[in-house]
């Protein structure tokens, strides 16, 4: 199983992913420059958290023009899993390959810190060996993670079940005061319609060791792993 | 010709920023400042034959690249002088 790691300029947590996917998984990985057009022949691609082209203009907003990004589009068209992690998820956003848009955070401040989000459904790639309603403690390092959808989009998600993953409390309550940057709905992340492009702001791939301070994000890692080998990898060029 | 952009934060959308911004105003004195709302300006230098065809490439890289539909709207303005 071998996962693409996609590299913009100012991606900054391509090698964490890399360390998490291939040493503490045992999956292959490999690095895929902005500029290529294959993703050679990847059963799972990530976008990596970071700060793609110094977040100029719009977080993400110049990199889902990089050469690589029609790639991505035709693998997560053809049902391929794609995990967008922090600016992934960004990217993500501004390629319109998930629904919504990201502002400054609530208190404008850049946050970094461990917080809990709930996992609000399981019918994802990345999310199916976990439990509906579990907390993971996973941490968050974003300046502009202030997830919006209008209305109508947020009756769209709940209507869908495309929220994944909400901010809570350690219990796993929803109150305002667990909303740690002010998204609507205290949403942390959202998957596609088709359920096979999953976005969040917090970062798994930073929490899957003990000696990190959580190993809460591996189930993120491990649920498309499984997946995978029980639906066979659909390989796309 | 100059093709100005204005891309501002829709109604709807919370500015923080421009929340700050009239705070400190607040501040500074100025009470009868009641909000502000931040965004962001762009000048295209285009090569157009008028003004009306600056203004639909500038509308057109506005909804492109330069506001995000789902948060932000624009104006455009050419100066044909």
């Amino acid at each position: 199983m071998k996962f693409a790691i996609v590299v913009f300029p100012g991606s900054n947590c391509d090698h964490d992913i890399y360390h998490a996917v291939t040493h503490v998984m045992g999956q292959a990985a490999q690095f895929v420059w902005h500029k290529e057009t294959s993703l050679g022949g990847a059963d799972v691609v990530v976008l990596p958290g970071g700060f793609s082209y110094g977040d100029y203009l719009r977080s993400g907003a110049i990199a889902r023009f990089s050469p690589v990004m029609g790639r991505v589009s035709e693998f997560a068209d053809r049902g391929g899993p794609v995990l967008g992690i922090c600016n992934g998820f960004q990217v993500l956003l501004e390629a319109e390959l998930l629904p919504g848009g990201m502002h400054r955070n609530r208190d404008l401040k850049f946050i970094c810190e461990h917080v809990s989000m709930r996992v609000e459904t399981t019918d994802t790639p990345f999310t199916r060996n976990a439990r509906a309603g579990q907390v993971l403690r996973i941490p968050i390092a974003h300046g502009d993670g202030n997830y919006y959808v209008p209305p109508a989009g947020i009756r769209a998600l709940e209507a869908n079940q495309q929220i994944v993953f909400r901010y809570t409390s350690p219990a796993g309550k929803l109150a305002e005061a667990w909303n740690v940057n002010g998204s609507t709905d205290a949403i942390a992340g959202i998957c596609n319609e088709r359920r096979n492009v999953v976005g969040l702001m917090p970062h798994p791939e930073r929490a899957c060791e003990v000696a990190l301070g959580s190993a809460d994000g591996r189930v993120i890692l491990e649920s498309v792993v499984s997946t995978l080998a029980e639906t066979g990898v659909a390989q796309v060029t | 010709m100059k093709a100005k952009v204005f891309v501002t934060l829709k109604p709807s959308i919370l500015d923080p920023q421009g929340r700050t911004i009239a705070e400190a105003l607040h501040t500074l004195g100025y009470g009868t400042v009641q909000d502000v709302r931040q965004g962001k300006y762009f000048e295209l230098d285009v090569d157009a034959t008028d003004a009306e065809q600056a203004r639909t490439l500038a509308a057109e890289v506005a909804d492109r690249l330069l506001a995000n539909p789902v948060i932000e709207s624009y104006r455009v303005e050419v100066d044909d002088r």
